[in-house]
């Protein structure tokens, strides 16, 4: 089959790879339908996130037909079942799964050993990532191999379509638990850093959490379009001051919630003097991440709010400020998305037209054309927000 | 943070049978070679100065050199980043700071000019490479800022931003206030069972 392998840093290349097999009677065999490049993946692309190694297939956001079954589905899963696959490969049966811990499953990591080491205690495995997490070959392929698969799937309606459904399998999941895990409530102003896929995903979430106001900061003016059309007031860093802006906009008293949907990568720029120091000590390997927007949420968040967290950070961050942090009585919240804990719930709400995640949807194109996707949407280039592939 | 002993791929992973196209362009190869000659240089101005001086016909000029070669290190991890068109700028400054440095040296009194015009020539093609990896990398990387689509039709409300919201905001005073009667409001634990 052919398969969007990672060769190293900036080398993703179209490859003819085996087909997967099934291994263990909790697997099954998808033929990929749909799949999309996540801004996870730019990470591994830039090979920021660490235990990545020439070979491994990429994607974690994939849906597609079940082709094949191992033994052991307990009648939950059969061939021609039409499915979405959480990134976050979830066994079901242990402690962390029974509390809805989906993403710290302390069973599907095949590289546990390596994970307590590195982590202290392992966290789930996931689909097309680094080996700290499992190394499971991804889905950007015609073919992918679901493990625990009897557990691990989305069972969705022929009444909706791929782009209808394919980002419960994280971007759409993971906007809404970065919205959630706020506790919003009527009065609030939810500020959302970064207009990527999650971003926006996070926006629509906030809206339909019922906050009261909703801010979105990026710098890129087709993805604040995009933004604004979902509800959110605008701030563009560039040109404005995100700390003025913000008080203006809560009465001098800051945003009683933050959401980091920007990550490890925010933009290096002469207006933010940090993110030049963080650019340069990551160079040299004194700090693997640039956190300048968990700094900035850090400082103009209220007192008593909350800071959420669905950006991913690979490693090591500096300088961040956790004097004012405890000061200031902030709450942190984080992690990978539970996916499985959220879905039921979001299906509902697509089936019913609440909402329609693929607005998001700027490109469709092949496999093949993969590789450049990649630049594509890492430049954001002809106005790129979400790529789709169809294998 | 690599613990490789340890990675593990199983018996039937998809394993590769033919590389097909790559992500990675020719100026991409190029920008990479070109860092990889900056630190190879860097190394050998810093830890062999007095022979560079020496064959340059540059005597006493040993600091100089050395401080030369901490700058190709530095430009050449930059070209190697993410960020190679600093990296490569930087290439760039530091071409032109080395030729306007050899052309001290060509001075018909310097019997080693001749190696002095040699070593021009070849920054010269270097920074020729330079501006072509450059000239690659701006023209790809860069947004093109005229011709941006705006996604201002694009909110995903079916019934539009104002009636979700509107739809929303309802529900969750409802909700508040539901529980406001009920007695104090329950613990948030935004867990499964929070919304
Ligand atoms: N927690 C999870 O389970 C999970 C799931 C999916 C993605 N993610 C992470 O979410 C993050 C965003 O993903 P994406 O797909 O939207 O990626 P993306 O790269 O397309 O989006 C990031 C956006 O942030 C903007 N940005 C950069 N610096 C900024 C700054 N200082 N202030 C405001 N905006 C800034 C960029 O312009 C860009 O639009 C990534 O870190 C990704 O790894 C996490
Ligand atoms: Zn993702
Ligand atoms: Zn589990």
């Amino acid at each position: 089959m052919r398969a969007l392998v990672w060769h190293g840093k900036e080398d993703i290349r179209c490859d003819t790879v085996t087909d997967p097999e099934i291994e263990h009677p909790r697997d099954a065999i998808i033929k990929v339908t749909s799949c999309a490049i996540c801004g996870s993946d730019l990470h591994l692309f830039h090979n920021f996130i660490p235990a990545m190694k020439p070979g491994d297939i990429m994607g974690h956001e994939m849906m597609g037909e079940v082709v094949e079954t191992g033994s052991e589905m307990n009648g939950s899963l059969k061939k021609g079942d039409r499915i979405v696959v959480p990134f976050t490969i979830n066994c079901g049966d242990c402690d962390q799964c029974k509390r809805g811990n989906f993403s710290v499953c302390e069973r599907t990591n095949r590289n546990k050993e390596m994970a307590d080491k590195a982590f202290g205690h392992t966290t789930a495995g996931l689909f097309g990532y680094t080996h700290l997490t499992g190394g499971y070959p991804g889905g950007q392929a015609e073919y992918l191999r679901v493990p625990f698969a009897d557990k691990t799937h989305i069972k969705v309606p022929d009444s909706l379509t791929d782009e209808q459904v394919l980002f419960l399998g994280d971007i759409f999941p993971t906007g809404w638990q970065a919205a959630a895990q706020c506790d919003i409530e009527p009065t609030d102003t939810v500020v959302v850093w970064g207009c990527g896929p999650v971003g926006q995903m996070t926006i629509r979430s906030a809206v339909l959490l019922g906050a009261k106001q909703v801010v979105a900061i990026d710098c890129i003016p087709e993805r604040l379009s995009m933004a604004e059309a979902g509800g959110a007031i605008t701030i563009n860093f560039e040109h404005e001051s995100v700390v003025e802006r913000l008080n203006e906009l809560t009465d001098g008293k800051g945003p009683e919630k933050c959401i980091d949907a920007v990550g490890l990568e925010s933009h290096v720029s002469m207006g933010q003097p940090d993110t030049l120091l963080d650019r340069a000590k990551q160079v040299v390997m004194l700090e693997s991440d640039r956190p300048h927007v968990l700094r900035e949420m850090i400082y103009v968040c209220r007192p008593g709010g909350i800071i959420s967290i669905p950006g991913v950070y690979g490693g090591l961050v500096d300088k961040i400020p956790m004097g004012p942090a405890m000061n200031k009585s902030l709450t942190f919240r984080m992690g990978q998305t539970h996916v499985r804990r959220w879905t039921d719930d979001l299906l509902r709400r697509i089936e019913e037209g609440q909402i329609d995640p693929s607005f998001v949807i700027t490109h469709t194109v092949g496999l093949e054309e993969g590789p450049e996707m990649y630049k594509v949407f890492r430049d954001k280039k002809d106005s790129c927000i979400k790529v789709v592939l169809k294998p | 943070m690599a613990f490789p002993s340890n990675m593990t791929r199983s018996e039937r992973d998809p394993k590769v049978l033919r590389s097909g196209p790559s992500s990675l362009s020719s100026s991409d190869r190029l920008a990479r070679n070109l860092g990889w000659f900056s630190i190879d240089l860097g190394i050998v101005e810093f830890i062999a100065a007095e022979k560079v001086t020496g064959a340059l016909g540059m005597r006493g000029k040993e600091n100089l050199v050395r401080a030369y070669g901490i700058r190709e290190i530095a430009s050449g991890v930059m070209t190697l980043s993410v960020d190679k068109r600093a990296g490569l700028n930087s290439r760039i400054a530091g071409d032109a700071l080395d030729i306007a440095t050899l052309a001290t040296a060509i001075r018909p009194e310097n019997p080693k000019r001749d190696n002095a015009v040699l070593a021009m020539l070849m920054v010269a093609g270097v920074t020729l490479l330079d501006f072509v990896a450059t000239g690659a990398h701006t023209v790809r990387h860069i947004r093109h800022s005229g011709e941006r689509r705006s996604y201002s039709d694009r909110s995903g409300f079916a019934e539009g931003v104002e009636a979700s919201r509107a739809t929303a905001r309802k529900k969750l005073g409802d909700l508040r206030t539901s529980s406001v009667n009920e007695g104090p409001p329950t613990k948030k634990t935004s867990g499964a069972d929070s919304v």
